[in-house]
């Protein structure tokens, strides 16, 4: 069974295993189908049209999704891998050990972005960036650059206190859990980490970067712990509903998976303390 | 059917914003006010009464050195967003939230208030790179 466990616990042998793996993913270009399949439904999820990946209900089902699609993919190359989490409420800092040379790399330097250190540095020559949207091939970050500070606990605690799912509009307007931990609303979680760690991570093509998949599985561990902390609470809307997914609505692009089917992480991995 | 509502939505912000094109640049709320809960719904919805939809008139400038210009595109507008932004004449991806604010590809977590901001945050975001094309 997969276990997936906070970054900051790993081993160094772990750490190893995980870099590996996402090389190997990258050298086979399997890594960049998963950027280029996120930034097409960055670019089409509209608050007025059809919404899949983002700004609606379905965001954390949808991207549960894609993170078993890409840890399947990882553990292809090793069994022994499974996704880590970034709490970014704990390990808030550049000089984090989630930043250091022998894991993600640090950030990046003045002139142009680039990270320089580890191995996703292009100059290491294993990290070219292919899918962007601009002329940049090589990694970039700005940690903290903005004078932004990273979401506090207390900040997602109050988020994980709101006891309804998601409301109408289901969009980025939207009260409701969903949207204040995607962060359109309210003192902003999961949105204001990709800006914070700036470089590709604030762009359409956020999974150029590694760190992704580690900010993206804390905010699935937020969805699981917000379940259980509200066990009457359940995916809103239920019923059919224009533009959006509801509870029992095939998600684009697998058409076979539906919210419902996403609700229970534990079919599929479990979490190194409990939720 | 979204296709069709999108452009539908479209047609009755044209129709709206006939009057308001020559007061000028149209600010949209402030980004870090939580807009009200029908906000969105209201401002784009073609049923929709007593609330403006905002879109702002083109501009065509020098930032940085890098030509930015923006405006309406009714008909070539990316995935029916109906506001077109270039720089150096290459389209960046623009896209306007329900409570009128304004993000781009390359700054898709962070609200703006106008499409001119985005594209200067793009500008400053770009550091002299060129945008590649829209697939
Ligand atoms: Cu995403
Ligand atoms: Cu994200």
């Amino acid at each position: 069974m997969t276990v997936r466990k906070n970054q900051a616990h790993l081993t160094p042998t772990e750490k190893r295993n995980f870099v590996d793996a996402l090389l190997e993913l990258k050298r086979s270009g399997r890594y960049d189908t998963f950027v280029t399949t996120h930034n097409a439904f960055i670019m089409s999820d509209t608050d007025n049209g059809d919404r899949v990946g983002h700004r609606s209900p379905s965001f954390l089902p949808w991207h549960r999704r894609f993170l078993i699609q890409f840890e399947q993919a990882l553990q292809a190359v090793n069994p022994e891998v499974a996704l880590p989490y970034w709490d970014w409420t704990v390990d808030r800092s550049p000089t984090s050990s989630l930043w250091a040379a022998d894991f993600l790399g640090g950030t990046g330097r003045s002139r142009d972005g680039q990270v320089s250190d580890g191995a996703f540095a292009v100059t290491a020559g294993k990290w070219p960036v292919s899918v962007r949207v601009d002329g940049r091939g090589f990694l970039r970050r700005a940690l903290g650059s903005g004078g932004q500070q990273l979401p506090t606990r207390a900040e997602v605690d109050a988020v994980l206190a709101m006891p309804t799912y998601d409301t109408a509009p289901w969009n980025s307007a939207s009260d409701g859990f969903r949207n204040h931990l995607e962060g359109w609303r309210g003192v902003n979680l999961h949105n204001r980490v990709h800006v914070w760690v700036g470089g590709q991570m604030g762009t359409g093509v956020s999974p150029n970067d590694p760190v992704f998949w580690m900010h993206h599985a804390f905010i699935d561990r937020l969805w699981a712990q917000w379940q259980a902390r509200h066990p009457g609470s359940t995916y809103l809307p239920a019923v059919q509903t224009r533009n959006v997914v509801s509870l029992n609505d095939v998600m684009r692009p697998w058409n076979d998976v539906t919210p419902a089917d996403m609700l229970d992480h534990t079919r599929h991995y479990t979490y190194d303390t409990a939720a | 059917m979204s296709q069709l509502s999108r452009r539908r939505a479209l047609g009755a912000s044209a129709t709206a914003l006939a009057g308001l094109a020559l007061t000028g640049f149209v600010r949209t709320a402030a980004p870090s006010g939580p807009p009200a809960a029908e906000h969105g719904n209201r401002a784009h919805s073609p049923g929709g009464s007593g609330h403006t939809p905002t879109q702002p008139k083109p501009f065509d400038e020098s930032f940085k050195g890098r030509r930015i210009q923006g405006a309406p595109s009714h008909h070539g507008g990316h995935h029916g967003v109906g506001y077109s932004v270039h720089i150096d004449g290459e389209e960046l991806h623009v896209m306007q939230n329900a409570d009128g604010t304004w993000i781009s590809v390359v700054n898709h977590y962070e609200t703006f208030t106008s499409p001119r901001a985005v594209a200067r945050a793009a500008v400053v975001e770009l550091q002299g790179s060129q945008l590649e094309p829209l697939l």
